[in-house]
């Protein structure tokens, strides 16, 4: 790729007709990409609907025992980095590559402050046993953690029920209480191992901001990253009201 | 295609209003208590606007081309399929001639 004998800012790769239209066929390829997204992740949000309408209360707890200050903080974090990845857009579509340069490192910043926060997130769940995997945890300890964690007015306890316990009043089975957590470690680590690709992709965008490689009739690259970006903040809008505050 | 670039001040007002709506996401979600699975509703109704934003401004569909706007629709058509498709079958779930799930909408178990 970097021995081409050609002028990518002016000139268009042999297999296109002009600059324009390389430009639309990669964008095209990455908007493919993008629909694939929504899909991949929209198989776990089904889920998600689907457990949640079997067992309303028990999803309530479980957001409930989230942290919603610090999912709230993530979401500020990750709508502040889709800013400066859209601005880094913009100053590249201008030429302006070392401002550009300055808003991806910004917005990289800002997805490893994400991931800081997750891994405090994550680990206040593991020491209390929630560790995702085969043979999971003790039931009880979900439930005593989301217990733990209620809203006061939410009427209810959850409980660990045993074969011909019977339920009291206001006391409500939380044996689906696991899946939650198996939910809830299964899309936000999707998630942030999107932004962990993301990252990486970032990486490479600013080595080749620094090189002044884009122009203003060549500047795909770093507007399919920001597409890439920007679908990962709209899975995140969508994450963090289901996980932490309903 | 035209090339349009979208200036500074469309993205500091798209920022605005996405951090606007997360504050009415909180506060809806943390003080009024709609019952049933009106607040499952309303953060998602919410968050559908804010995708909406970020789909329009930030992802320049506002300024694309059909061909983008038809493939991002395909995507979001066939999860509307899978969503609807699975709500079908799970509020047409019928145990001893009473429906019991009910979508979330009755009053909880």
């Amino acid at each position: 790729m970097s021995t081409a004998s050609y002028n990518k800012k002016e000139q268009a790769a042999h297999h296109f007709d002009s600059l324009d239209q390389q430009h639309d066929a990669g964008k095209e390829g990455v908007w493919i990409f993008m629909a694939t997204e929504i899909m991949m992740f929209g198989g776990l949000f089904v889920g998600y609907f689907m457990y949640r309408t079997l067992y309303p209360q028990t999803y309530m707890a479980g957001g409930d025992s989230l942290n919603w200050y610090l999912g709230a903080l993530n979401t500020l974090v990750l709508l502040i980095s889709s800013f400066t990845m859209a601005q880094a857009v913009t100053e590249t579509m201008q030429g302006n590559n070392k401002k550009a340069l300055k808003l991806v490192t910004i917005t990289t910043v800002c997805a490893l402050a994400f991931m800081v926060v997750k891994y405090f997130e994550y680990t206040a769940k593991i020491d209390h046993g929630l560790f995702p995997g085969f043979n999971m945890w003790d039931p009880a300890s979900a439930v005593e953690y989301a217990n733990n964690h209620l809203r006061s007015d939410a009427g209810f306890t959850l409980v660990n029920l045993q074969p011909g316990q019977e339920l009291a009043p206001g006391q409500v089975d939380g044996k689906s209480l696991k899946l939650f957590f198996v939910l809830y470690f299964c899309m936000t680590g999707l998630h942030g191992f999107h932004i962990l690709v993301g990252v990486g992709l970032m990486i490479w965008i600013m080595k080749r901001l620094k090189n002044d490689e884009f122009g203003p009739k060549y500047y795909t690259a770093v507007e399919g990253v920001g597409l890439y970006w920007h679908i990962v903040d709209v899975i995140w809008i969508f994450l963090f009201p289901l996980m932490y505050l309903i | 295609m035209a090339h349009h670039i979208v200036p500074l001040n469309t993205n500091i007002k798209t920022l605005a209003a996405l951090v606007v709506l997360t504050a009415v996401t909180v506060l809806t979600a943390k003080f009024v208590h709609l019952g049933g699975a009106g607040n499952l509703i309303l953060a998602m109704f919410i968050a559908c606007c804010k995708a909406g934003i970020v789909l329009s401004w930030f992802m320049h569909l506002k300024y694309d081309g059909m061909s983008n706007r038809v493939i991002a629709l395909c995507g979001l058509a066939f999860l509307a399929l899978f969503i609807g498709f699975s709500a079908v079958d799970l509020c047409s779930r019928n145990q001893g001639g009473q429906n019991q799930y009910s979508c979330g909408f009755s009053a909880e178990k």
